[in-house]
């Protein structure tokens, strides 16, 4: 078990004072940001980014994951209390959550949904702690064939098990693909898609493209319908908390099951949204009471967030191991890997074994920090949304375009956040999934690199992706995926009313 | 709340939430299909034809450039060029659908954004480019200072009185955390240079 070992070398790393604090101050500032709506996750570490680079790389990986694991967290909160999910993988926790508040049992749901997200994301980092040293030193022998391939199968996985229309999700794809393109070919130095623009040189940098997309126009869909800020009363108190723990051991079952989906769509870059969704509709179709869900059961709230954040959580063994990202949020955590000066991939566990291991050990306890956290402290969280909105929303764009400005202290990256956020809202009205194209900005350059120098190896024969066994059998795998949603279309689709 | 002040400051006119419904809950959505604006078609329409201009500017860029095959690998343009193309497919194909799902179920023509609703993500959306336009002549504190304090006056109802000291207040942490805190320097204008930074 040298995992173990490996794993208490970085409980120490993790467990300095100084990182502790940071822990703390990511989980409180994580769950800040899941509740706000406008700041989730991925553009909440975006906007963070800049300011890390005077850190050291682990105690900066440190804090942004664990604003992460509190984002997970806060989500739950205004699901439950507000009807108003903070983040995208907690609306089907309002379908439960939401009720039982209704009928004066916030405390017990709140409890549900934090215990469970905390059963959900220690099963995916025990998984992580055992799985990804395997996988990464499976990855060691990969060549540039292997690593397209992977790229592959992530982005036609996508393509097969969104949630969206394939074609949408496709679209939305190669225009990540395009944007990433754009700038300086570092392979040949040619300007490419500038069209004379000499702003365009630079590139789209996708931290501007991720606060554009999921903050401002989160604030504009907002804004549209009137936001209804109007909770349920949040009181926990440990009686509360320990009578709903002395019953949520019944519900194992649908844990370990929600556990399950949620590592598996974690590590597919399905993400955290899907997972939940497939999660609560697993749940109803195999309980007794299926039909009083929606009214108020605590196994509807328990099974979208357990799946949920072992999903958020798992997302980031791809990144960890393979230089892949599994959701937004990870893809922004390995853009910060590139920013630090590490190189995202297997390498990791070879030569920067304190950071690996420190991150890991600090899942384990931002996860135990977060739950104390968010239990101790929903009140003060749940009053944040009583602050007015006017003040919200304009403190929120104000720090976006800090956070926009920041990246590469560039004025013009305002106007483009603010450009991303029309796309972004447009697109979100009508069903384009955001989560490919931000993966397909951040992952352009390296998939066309490893096609590049695949395609030299080959003299330019295509045929190189299906002549090692390994890559051979990922893009097999990668194709069965882009064409599982013809398969579904053929065959009576069940698929859907599981996801509704 | 917030939100009902919105509506009722913005609406002059049609946009006044009824009589009577004082509370944010209240503000009633607007039903969906039957209402003056942009139907979800045209909108549909118009973002395919985004995607297909985008994958053809590519196409175009990358021929400029070369997207063959030369001495030393695929050229610069080799890999744009067939995302470019596949994504002009994909935009055919999502026009494709929008034009077949069309015809037959034209009863339920659903709004993309009805006229109040794009009033109310007006009031939002133009104060927000207008702080973006100003950035580069006021920098980012007064501007902010500025967006603050309309926001909470326009918005939220709050009176000058305490708005004004909020956006000043706000412009003022942000440049303590920013430029003395973590030492990021943010875009100024002439008022930080007058007082000397």
């Amino acid at each position: 078990m040298e995992e173990v070992g490996l794993l208490m070398q970085g409980f120490a790393v993790a467990l300095q004072p100084d990182n502790l604090l940071l822990m703390m101050v990511g989980v409180i500032l994580g769950v800040l940001i899941g509740v706000l709506p406008g700041l989730g996750g991925a553009n909440g570490i975006a906007i963070l980014l800049p300011l890390t680079f005077a850190m050291s790389p682990v105690s900066a990986v440190i804090m942004l994951s664990c604003i992460y694991w509190g984002a997970l967290f806060g989500g739950a909160i205004t699901s439950i209390l507000f009807n108003i999910p903070g983040e995208p993988w907690s609306v089907a926790t309002t379908f439960d959550g939401y009720p039982m508040a209704q009928q004066g049992r916030a405390g017990e749901a709140l409890t549900a949904a934090f215990t469970s997200s905390f059963v959900g994301a220690i099963v995916a980092v025990i998984m992580i702690t055992f799985v990804a040293p395997v996988v990464a030193g499976f990855a060691l022998q990969f060549g540039p064939p292997e690593f397209f391939a992977v790229m592959f199968l992530s982005f036609a996985a996508f393509v097969g098990m969104g949630r969206g229309k394939p074609m949408k999700t496709l679209a939305v794809m190669l225009l990540g693909f395009l944007l990433a393109a754009v700038g300086m070919d570092a392979m040949t130095g040619q300007l490419r898609m500038t069209f004379g623009q000499t702003e365009m040189i630079r590139g789209f940098d996708f931290l501007v493209a991720v606060i554009g997309l999921f903050g401002i126009s989160e604030i504009l869909s907002s804004i549209e319908d009137g936001l209804r800020f109007k909770g349920q009363k949040a009181r926990i108190d440990l009686k509360v908390v320990l009578r709903t723990w002395a019953e949520l051991p019944r519900y194992w079952l649908i844990a370990a099951r929600s556990s399950l989906i949620g590592v598996w769509m974690g590590i597919t870059p399905a993400g955290a949204t899907p997972a939940s969704f497939m999660s609560y509709g697993v749940a109803r179709r195999l309980s007794k009471h299926g039909k009083d869900f929606g009214k108020g059961r605590i196994e509807g709230v328990v099974a979208p967030e357990t799946a949920a954040h072992a999903a958020g959580t798992s997302a980031l063994l791809p990144m960890l191991t393979l230089g892949v990202p599994g959701s937004p949020t990870a893809a922004v955590l390995l853009g910060g890997l590139i920013m630090w000066g590490l190189q995202p991939g297997p390498m990791l566990f070879v030569e920067q074994k304190e950071f690996v291991w420190g991150l890991i050990a600090s899942m384990y306890l931002g996860n135990i920090a977060g739950l104390i956290i968010v239990l101790v402290a929903v009140p003060w969280f749940a009053a944040i949304l009583r602050v007015p909105f006017s003040i919200i929303a304009s403190l929120i764009l104000v720090v976006c375009a800090i956070g926009a400005y920041t990246v590469n202290n560039a004025e013009f990256d305002i106007v483009l956040m603010l450009i991303f956020g029309v796309i972004g809202y447009v697109l979100k009205k009508l069903d384009y999934p955001l989560a490919p194209l931000v993966l397909a900005l951040v992952l352009g350059d390296r998939t066309e690199e490893a096609f590049r120098q695949s395609l030299l190896l080959s003299d330019g024969n295509l045929a190189i992706f299906f002549h090692g066994w390994l890559s051979g059998s990922i893009m097999a795998l990668g194709l069965a995926m882009l064409a599982w949603p013809l398969i579904g279309a053929i065959w009576p689709r069940r698929k859907a009313a599981a996801a509704a | 709340m917030a939100i009902q002040q919105i509506a009722g400051r913005e609406a002059d006119g049609p946009m006044r939430a009824p009589e009577g419904v004082a509370t944010a809950e209240g503000f009633v959505v607007p039903a969906r299909d039957s209402v003056a604006g942009v139907s979800v078609r045209t909108m549909e329409i118009l973002t395919s034809l985004g995607f297909a201009m985008a994958g053809a500017a590519a196409i175009w860029d990358s021929l400029r450039l070369g997207a063959g095959w030369s001495g030393d690998g695929p050229q610069s343009g080799y890999f744009p060029f067939w995302i470019g193309a596949l994504l002009v497919l994909a935009a055919a194909a999502n026009l494709l659908s929008v034009a077949r799902a069309g015809a037959p179920q034209r009863k339920a023509e659903e709004t993309f954004l009805s006229l109040e609703q794009a009033r109310t993500v007006a009031t939002v959306f133009i104060p927000t480019c207008l702080y973006v336009a100003a950035i580069p002549f006021t920098g980012i504190y007064v501007a902010s200072a500025v967006l603050v304090a309309w926001f909470m006056v326009r918005l939220g109802g709050f009176s000058a009185t305490r708005a004004v000291p909020a956006g000043i207040a706000t412009a003022i942490v942000t440049f303590v955390v920013f430029e003395i805190w973590f030492l990021v320097a943010l875009p100024k204008g002439p008022i930080e240079d007058f007082l000397g930074y």
